[in-house]
């Protein structure tokens, strides 16, 4: 058999055999454990500056970003957002429970459908499930209330975030999705998909010169919801958040 | 597997040298990479140490690499996904055959991938009747143009916009000819136009992978542009790609190799697309392929394993070492003449395809030592090419007239007093005949020298030997 073929040149240039079960354990020890390594001190941050850190990189990618106090306040930001850069109030729409709650019939003219992207899409919704702030990186995550094609088809795409959800570091990431992701098919926490993203999609095929918009969304806006009371920038932090809608704020989950 | 002109490397680089359009691409394109890189690693002060423990990383999975396999495989199983074991190139083009087959697929789109260079992909499935679409906008006109990479990350490397502008007009017959490029953004809108329709009407989509997890079963791939995701996500079966040595252990290895990834390649801090594949689509997802198999190509990777050149099977085709190569900047990729080019080509291309073919590679260097100063896996690759021409030499494909040459050197370098001696003599002739001009515009036996600069004649005053003695006999 072909594997067998492979795994005996392999343990023929190492010279050995099949390794001892107690290397064997150590080695499946290290795969549930998962040692992290050293992580870059930069996202290191109290949490009103690793927010801004986190805007500041999804700008320095040509990404855009605009806080609201909660997520009532979404619609007004998605309309205006549309309307300034000439796009229709037209959109697919994450059919993620979190947005059940927020009042999109405050503004009548948007128009959505709960639904994966469809090539036509000029607009899709996503929901985000983490910001990583090291990189100004989101996370998203396949599920059945995050489709993947809502990150690709689309021209232009708006992630709603939570800034509750922004981490420092990859790692954190990591250990929040070991924590509360369950996957049925294989046991494990992995959805089928995860997707980081990191600006809009661009190419530098052509010399070498970065243009913008190459298979992916030609803009990246990231409305960032302030759920998050430690996160506010220090001017900010005393005031109370506005009110939410009612169970607008769920516990983070998928 | 592609056609391989290595034995040609000379001939290919004179022709390189003689180009203007490619040397004029290269002008274009060198300086770009470094700087974007020096300024990414500038701004991350602990990028030395990430690059300790990526190559320490590497090393661990090598040597446990049947176990890590296995893992992987089971996580790759239990995901509802297939692993394909193939040994050869012939195994791997036959295994994803099979797989289009069986999906009946008549277009298959394609990410980019180096991997499927390497075994001939594309060539195999047109001569079975099934159309593979580079999306890769680099890829993608190379296509068009009938060309292989000429670069690992940014394959259109060899071009100047004025070649995308006139094979877009020859070739996209369907648009008015007379419309206008105004600017690059012009020709990316097209390309995205034509590609479009393919990545909605293929049966398969083929991507390479740049790190396997053995912890989750994933396949990683990084790119910019979304077109590897929109291969993976849109049709109905979904083929990663990938060789033995993608493989990391955990989720917190291979975002250790990530940070280390985009900075090393295109001076990203993250590339902008960084997408983890685990399995095939769930019961109740919405898109994403409902076949998800991963063809793991040994190719003779598993034979470089307890040798020197094992340290090669680090490499995570960041292409720093290419884009900080003075030959390569000076001759481009294709001189080459395979898959892999520049410093970690000329290591890694006689361990594939054999040193009797390919032993002008690990030749074509100054060895400057530049490419293992960047290398994000610290690759010694200065020292790796020097095994080659050891083995090279063993294997008497040296040429006879520099076997010759090397004989001698070797047989005054083992004796000092008939080195100096004969030093001395050729200084002082060369002094002797030179003085009154000061340069030699020619000498004899250093024509391929002397054509594009000038010998400097001696100075007065002896070997640096004879200097060397006189100086410390005057402090003593």
């Amino acid at each position: 058999m072909t594997k067998d073929a492979i795994l005996g040149a392999i343990r023929r240039g190492l010279k050995r055999g099949p390794l001892p079960a107690d290397q064997q354990a150590m080695l499946a020890g290290r795969l549930a454990t998962h040692p992290r390594h050293l992580i870059p001190a930069r996202s290191r941050l109290p949490r009103p500056d690793q927010v801004a850190l986190f805007i500041r990189n999804v700008e320095k990618e040509f990404g855009t970003v605009e806080r609201v106090p909660d997520l009532a306040a979404v619609p007004v930001a998605l309309s205006e957002y549309l309307a300034a850069q000439n796009l229709p109030p037209r959109f697919a729409l994450a059919p993620h429970p979190e947005f059940e709650a927020v009042p999109w019939a405050s503004r009548p003219l948007l128009e959505f459908e709960r639904r994966r992207a469809q090539p036509t899409d000029q607009v899709s919704v996503q929901h985000g499930w983490a910001g990583i702030a090291e990189t100004g990186t989101l996370m998203l995550p396949s599920s059945p209330h995050r489709p993947t094609t809502l990150n690709l088809l689309a021209e232009t795409e708006v992630v709603v975030l939570r800034a509750s959800t922004i981490v420092g570091a990859y790692e954190e990431a990591w250990d929040r999705l070991r924590a509360e992701s369950q996957d049925e098919r294989s046991g494990g926490f992995m959805p089928r998909n995860i997707m980081f993203v990191t600006g809009p999609s661009r190419s530098a095929d052509i010399e070498q010169t970065l243009e913008l918009g190459a298979h992916g969304p030609r803009r990246l806006h990231v409305i960032l919801v302030d759920d998050d009371p430690a996160a506010l920038p220090p001017g900010d932090a005393v005031a109370p958040p506005r009110t939410a809608e009612p169970g607008g704020l769920a516990p983070p989950g998928d | 597997m592609v056609a391989i002109t290595s034995p040609a490397f000379k001939e290919n680089a004179a022709r390189a040298l003689a180009d203007p359009g490619l040397q004029k691409a290269l002008g274009t394109a060198k300086g770009a990479f470094l700087q974007r890189r020096a300024a990414a690693v500038a701004n991350l002060p602990e990028f030395e140490q990430l690059r300790n423990i990526g190559r320490d990383i590497k090393n661990h999975t090598l040597a446990n690499l049947d176990f890590y396999l296995e893992a992987y495989e089971a996580k790759v199983k239990a995901a509802g996904g297939q692993v394909h074991w193939c040994s050869t190139a012939d195994d791997a083009r036959a295994a994803v055959l099979e797989i289009c087959r069986k999906a009946g697929a008549r277009t298959v789109t394609k990410g980019k991938s180096m991997i499927s260079e390497e075994l001939g992909i594309n060539a195999h499935l047109e001569a079975h009747g099934i159309r593979p679409v580079e999306t890769d906008l680099g890829e993608y006109i190379l296509q068009l143009r009938q060309e292989h990479p000429s670069h690992i990350i940014a394959p259109a490397f060899h071009l100047n916009r004025e070649d995308w502008e006139a094979d877009f007009r020859r070739l996209h017959t369907d648009l008015p000819p007379d419309r206008v490029f105004a600017e690059r953004r012009d020709i990316l809108a097209e390309a995205r136009g034509k590609l479009r329709e393919k990545f909605l009407a293929a049966d398969v989509g083929i991507t390479g992978a740049n790190f396997l997890i053995a912890e989750t079963g994933s396949s990683v791939i990084v790119t910019n542009e979304g077109n590897g995701d929109l291969t993976q996500t849109l049709p109905r079966v979904h083929i990663a790609l990938a060789s033995i040595e993608k493989l990391v252990p955990t989720l917190e290895d291979a975002t250790n190799m990530l940070r280390l990834l985009a900075r090393s390649a295109t001076g990203q801090d993250f590339s902008v697309y960084t997408t983890f594949s685990t399995g095939a689509r769930r019961p109740d997802d919405l898109d994403g392929p409902e076949e998800y198999h991963v063809v793991l190509v040994d190719n003779g990777r598993s034979n470089m394993i307890g040798t020197e050149f094992q340290e090669m099977l680090r490499c995570i085709r960041c292409a720093a070492c290419m884009n900080h190569c003075p030959v390569y900047g000076a001759v481009g990729g294709h001189a080459y003449g395979w898959v892999y080019p520049g410093p970690m080509g000329s290591v890694l291309t006689p361990s594939l395809v054999g040193i009797d073919k390919t032993a002008m590679l690990p030749n074509a260097s100054t060895f400057c030592g530049k490419c293992e100063s960047v290398c994000p896996v610290k690759i010694p690759l200065p020292k790796l090419m020097r095994h080659w021409r050891e083995r090279e030499f063993e294997r008497h494909l040296t040429p006879a007239t520099q076997r010759t040459n090397l004989g001698l050197w070797g047989f005054l370098a083992r004796r000092p007093t008939a080195y100096r001696w004969a030093t001395r003599a050729a200084i002082g002739a060369l002094g002797l005949f030179g003085r009154g001009r000061g340069v030699f515009r020619s000498l004899p036996l250093a024509g391929g020298w002397t054509r594009g600069r000038d010998l400097p004649a001696p100075e007065p005053g002896g070997t640096f030997m004879a200097r060397y003695a006189k100086v410390r006999g005057a402090r003593r």
